[in-house]
């Protein structure tokens, strides 16, 4: 039977949460240094959500979100998605450009590349991560980049997890430097099948 | 508005006159809307994936097109619907993201949309209008006063079914 979110127990979830942590640390740290600032991140807050309360997150389902997907292959099947507001997301352009702080605005093609290079750049540090605590050898697609309604945006993971349960996980993650904060989601997306080669190669299943 | 009921993902509700059945943010996802229009009696379903019969975990009935229409139209037919008179309309099953690669993450709108309008058809309820495809996010409202279906879109405009 394959595992779903609902039936893992506290020592796989803990695993998990870890995993969160370790990934979002390193992908912090691969921004601050592509920024050359400090950039503080507070622990990540793992989260398992129904579907139905998805609806409140990032400030409601029909609240304007930036999303990048990538699909992940090699030791690991599935997706992997991070999610931002769109004032976060500006927040965010506006500190890898240097631009001041303006009025949010539709993105232009440049600001937009800039947002798939932060994706490249978190994903990349990420999946390394993943890719050392397991020993699997985990390589992300190109980022996709979608600005929609966040129940949209969501729907995409919720779907994969929907094939196996009802809920989905994903870690929140806050950054800042002393100028600017910005709040991040960040969701794993393993395929069906996948949460057990995750945990396998973890030896926290056998 | 007291008279809005809000239908979460993977979720379905009914509601009489003055109600109106809403869900936010359908992506891949479809809205399914029915309506009675003598009794002023609405459904709306947000399904997820295509077919129970596929996933081994299959209890929410809301979450799947086949299970999930059959469901709303029971509860529609419980609270005082006619078979007869029920119509549909369709919302959503966009893609959204726009992936090069032909996976089964890429198709799953379209597949959720034929899997919808086939499940109605074996149940011979007519679809008297639909907008799905695309890839962008809509919002619908289902107003029980007169069966429209508003569709909201961000950049898309506004549609009336």
């Amino acid at each position: 039977m394959s595992i779903s979110i609902e039936n893992l127990n506290a020592l796989q979830l803990d695993v998990l949460r870890e995993i969160g942590n370790i990934g979002a640390g390193n992908a912090v740290t691969s921004l601050a240094k592509m920024l050359n600032r400090k950039v503080d991140m507070n622990i990540p807050k793992v989260q398992i959500l129904e579907f139905k309360e998805i609806a409140n997150l990032l400030g409601g389902a029909d609240n304007t979100v930036t999303g990048i997907l990538f699909s992940v292959s090699g030791g690991l099947d599935g997706y992997i998605m991070f999610v931002f507001e769109q004032k976060y997301a500006h927040t965010l352009v506006n500190m890898i450009m240097g631009t001041p702080e303006v009025e949010a605005c539709d993105f232009n093609e440049m600001e937009i590349s800039a947002l798939k290079e932060v994706g490249n750049i978190l994903a990349g540090s990420y999946l390394s991560a993943l890719s050392t605590l397991t020993n699997l050898r985990i390589m992300p697609s190109v980022p996709y980049l979608t600005i929609d309604m966040a129940g949209a945006i969501l729907s995409v993971p919720a779907i994969e997890f929907g094939k196996v349960g009802d809920s989905v996980l994903f870690i929140e993650t806050e950054f800042s430097d002393c100028d600017y904060k910005i709040l991040g989601n960040f969701f794993l997306i393993p395929s069906v099948g996948s949460y057990e080669v995750l945990l396998k190669s973890l030896g926290v299943i056998s | 508005m007291d008279n809005l009921v809000r239908v979460g993902m993977a979720d379905l509700k009914v509601a009489k006159y003055p109600g109106i059945l809403t869900t936010l943010g359908l992506g891949s996802c479809v809205g399914i809307a029915l309506f009675d229009p003598s009794s002023r009696i609405g459904g709306l379903a947000h399904i997820m994936l295509p077919s129970s019969k596929q996933v081994k975990n299959n209890t929410n009935k809301a979450k799947f097109a086949d299970t999930a229409i059959v469901q709303l139209l029971e509860e529609m037919l419980s609270i005082g619907a006619k078979k007869n008179n029920i119509i549909a309309k369709l919302a959503g099953g966009a893609q959204m993201f726009s992936f090069s690669q032909t996976s089964d993450i890429v198709r799953i709108g379209d597949r959720n949309a034929a899997a919808s309008r086939e499940v109605l058809q074996s149940l011979s309820i007519p679809i008297v209008a639909e907008d799905t495809g695309g890839n962008f996010g809509r919002t619908i409202e289902l107003y029980t006063e007169n069966g429209i279906l508003v569709v909201k879109t961000i950049g898309h405009g506004i549609r009336r079914l």
